[in-house]
């Protein structure tokens, strides 16, 4: 695995600053002499969650399998916007094959290493929300259910991004998307009962299943990580804040990742064995209303008319996962 | 070594003597004796390391298929049917990919109504899918098959679809010569990737081709399958030096050369056609047969070559194009362009319907006199279309 020099744009000031530590001590990413599973040079939009947390996932990976690494990729934005003909800004073993199949293809590369005695070799599969969450679920719950030597992770930016912003089983209520749109007497997405893919994983009972956002890389590298130890099947959800779709700056994209961890809209857990081992407390918590209100995909609820039952809907739900996961465990009794 | 089996036992055994890396497979009348036969010759040791992946939909076990044969493993799958529809998107996808997995079609039809008796319509329906398709006659020629199509899908690096009649084949037991581990291990050498995923040397596989490339890239797939028709022959040739038998190749003639007419198909309803053609041409009536073995690449100047002097061809199709009506008569039509030749389609044997003797025989004798239509159903039960034509107008 070749390295690729850091350059400082690619890294945000927090990284910069970490050079000034001795190098034991500063993150991977800020070494000038990191691996770089994922190249500059890719078409992925300005901000974009997904380009961030792959990159940091598969780089996390390959440390953990010294990089021995092959990932699969589902069709979506990080296949289009990585591999436009003749170009690959992938650096390590790559494939593509359709939409709704990474996790049977991973599954096909595992069987094959099996068979060849190459185990020191992890497959990764990878895909986005409407990958994983719909058109992929099937042959997802089948890699769980076989228990095959796979970490999937998917990429969730709730909704239908690549094709230009449709819903998916993974957008969250009151959301506008170009097929939920911001008309009529309940504008935006429905309130179904969603489709938590985290705890249908757990249900499947397999050795690792963890949540995570681009707004705590460092908590993003240790759980992939902490996956790579497990062998059988494993499944990592991270929240990418897609600027495109929820209609946000680019320069948001980590502030609003963290709004949804601070919020408690989104938890950030780990489970093994079906069994929540540890959650992410919030440190500082807002209302979800500090995390609508940056995202176009929301403005319907604050204008022309502020929707304030709407807005307390999501409250009670953040509120809910509050209480679930015990992200407060100081005010524990007081929700 | 000869063995009274069912069908679906010899193809299970051929494949193992082929030593398969992954096989994956979800089960599906009438293909399920094939994937049972070999799961239990993986699970008792027999194929050493071999993976055998049970998965949940036909279209995870292309998809399984596709990884490990990216992978560099041989891999094969077998399906039939609905099964084979509901992996058509990663059918293509395997052909675009140049995987060259090995996969068995037990040819059954596709509904609704659903009925999982045998025809053509599940690979017919696949025939513009980038796969080499080849039809098996006997369960003899079945094995044989499938032990050619490893070679021959990993020498171009492209998918081969083995078909055979469902249940007609897979579920009749008869003497087959099991191709024997020597012989095999002899004619198909260990699978060498053109490119495989291995971190040692990464490559990105499945990248995104626009307006600019496709074409070529489509063209490409084109000339290397058409390569098959030099290739496919010469594969039959090798086989017969160590099997001592002739299977395979593009067509097959029967009593062909020189006869006026000629009896056309696929699969194994040519036994049947064959008994006819025996009985007609003892009472001196000038008929001959030629099945087609290899539909993809379509063997266009072999059969041009073989029909040059009949006056007349009668297609016998287990498949129908809605609409059109024969699906093999299409591509016979093309290879018989400019040559005065009457062509005949008989839609026959779908859903299962025998295809009796007695029905050819009929067939055969008004045909040779030019006494039947362009577009035949054969046994059409004119009464109970009558009947229900009678019923919706009523509705109505």
């Amino acid at each position: 695995m070749s390295t690729t020099p850091v350059k400082f744009y690619q890294v945000g000031s927090f990284a910069v600053g970490n050079r000034l530590l001795p190098a034991a001590a500063g993150s991977v990413q800020s070494d000038m002499e990191r691996t770089n599973a994922l190249t500059s040079g890719h078409r992925a939009c300005q901000g974009c969650g997904e380009a961030l947390g792959a990159r940091y996932a598969m780089d996390a990976a390959m440390r953990a399998a010294n990089d021995q690494v092959i990932a699969v990729n589902a069709t979506g934005c990080l296949e289009v916007f990585s591999t436009p003909y003749p170009e690959s800004s992938w650096r390590i073993a790559w494939l593509h094959s359709l939409f709704g199949n990474a996790p049977a293809v991973a599954t096909g590369v595992a069987a094959a290493l099996r068979a060849k005695g190459r185990t020191e070799v992890r497959v990764i599969g990878q895909g986005g929300d409407g990958a994983t969450v719909d058109i992929g679920f099937g042959p997802l719950s089948g890699m769980f259910e076989r228990n095959d030597d796979v970490l999937y992770i998917c990429y969730d930016n709730e909704a239908y991004m690549n094709t230009g912003v449709q819903r998916s089983g993974a957008t969250p209520a009151a959301a506008r998307t170009a097929t939920t749109q911001a008309v009529g007497p309940e504008p935006g997405n429905v309130f179904g009962q969603g489709k938590n893919v985290p705890r249908i994983a757990m249900a499947h009972e397999i050795p690792y299943v963890a949540t995570a956002t681009v707004a705590d890389l460092r908590d993003l590298e240790a759980k992939v990580a902490r996956a790579m130890e497990f062998r059988g099947a494993r499944y990592l959800h991270v929240l990418v804040p897609c600027p495109l779709g929820w209609g946000s700056q680019s320069c948001d994209t980590v502030k609003i990742a963290r709004l949804a961890t601070q919020s408690g809209l989104f938890p950030v857990f780990e489970a093994e064995r079906g069994e929540v081992v540890s959650s992410t407390p919030i440190r500082q918590r807002v209302q979800v209303e500090e995390y609508l209100k940056l995202q176009g995909r929301y403005s319907h609820l604050f204008s022309p008319k502020r929707r304030d039952d709407v807005i307390d809907k999501l409250q009670a739900a953040a509120d809910r996962n509050i209480k679930r996961y015990n992200l407060l465990p100081e005010e524990e009794g007081d929700l | 070594m000869f063995k009274q089996v069912e069908g679906s036992r010899a193809v299970a055994e051929a494949v193992a003597a082929c030593r398969p890396e992954v096989i994956c497979a979800y089960p599906i009348s009438p293909q399920t004796h094939i994937v049972e036969g070999l799961s239990r010759i993986v699970k008792e040791g027999k194929l050493g390391t071999c993976e055998f992946v049970n998965v949940e939909s036909e279209f995870a076990a292309m998809s399984v298929a596709i990884g490990a044969s990216a992978t560099g493993a041989r891999t094969y799958t077998a399906t039939a049917s609905q099964g084979l529809l509901y992996m058509v998107e990663a059918v293509y996808n395997a052909s675009g990919l140049g995987l060259p997995i090995v996969m068995t079609v037990a040819n059954r039809a596709i509904g609704a109504p659903i009925n999982i008796w045998n025809d053509h319509s599940d690979s017919m329906s696949q025939r513009d899918s980038g796969w080499i398709q080849i039809f098996a006659e006997t369960n003899q020629e079945a094995a044989d098959l499938h032990v050619q199509a490893f070679r021959i899908a990993e020498e171009l690096s492209l998918p081969v679809m083995v078909c055979m009649d469902g249940f007609i084949l897979t579920h009749a037991s008869e003497r087959v010569d099991i191709p024997e581990q020597e012989q095999v291990d002899s004619f198909l050498k260990p699978y060498v990737p053109r490119q495989v995923l291995d971190p040692a040397n990464p490559v990105s596989i499945g990248a995104m081709v626009g307006p600019e490339a496709f074409t070529e890239v489509r063209y490409m797939a084109h000339m290397k399958t058409l390569s098959a028709l030099e290739l496919i022959p010469q594969v039959a040739k090798d086989f017969e030096e160590i099997f001592h038998r002739d299977s395979g190749g593009l067509i097959r003639g029967y009593h062909c050369e020189g006869a006026e007419t000629v009896v056309i198909a696929l699969g194994s309803v040519l036994g049947t056609i064959k008994d006819v053609i025996d009985e007609q041409r003892e009472n001196g009536v000038s008929i001959g047969a030629l099945g087609i073995i290899s539909y993809r690449p379509f063997p266009f100047d072999a059969v041009r070559a073989a029909l040059k002097d009949a006056k007349r061809v009668v297609i016998i199709e287990k498949a129908l194009s809605v609409g059109i009506g024969g699906v093999v008569a299409q591509d016979i039509r093309h290879a018989l362009s400019g040559l005065e030749i009457h062509q005949y389609t008989v839609i026959a044997g779908l859903g299962g319907r025998p295809i009796t003797k007695a029905s050819l025989d009929d067939l055969f004798n008004k045909a040779v006199v030019d006494d039947i239509r362009g577009l035949t159903f054969l046994d059409l039960d004119q009464e109970l279309v009558d009947a229900e034509m009678k019923r919706e107008a009523g509705q109505s």
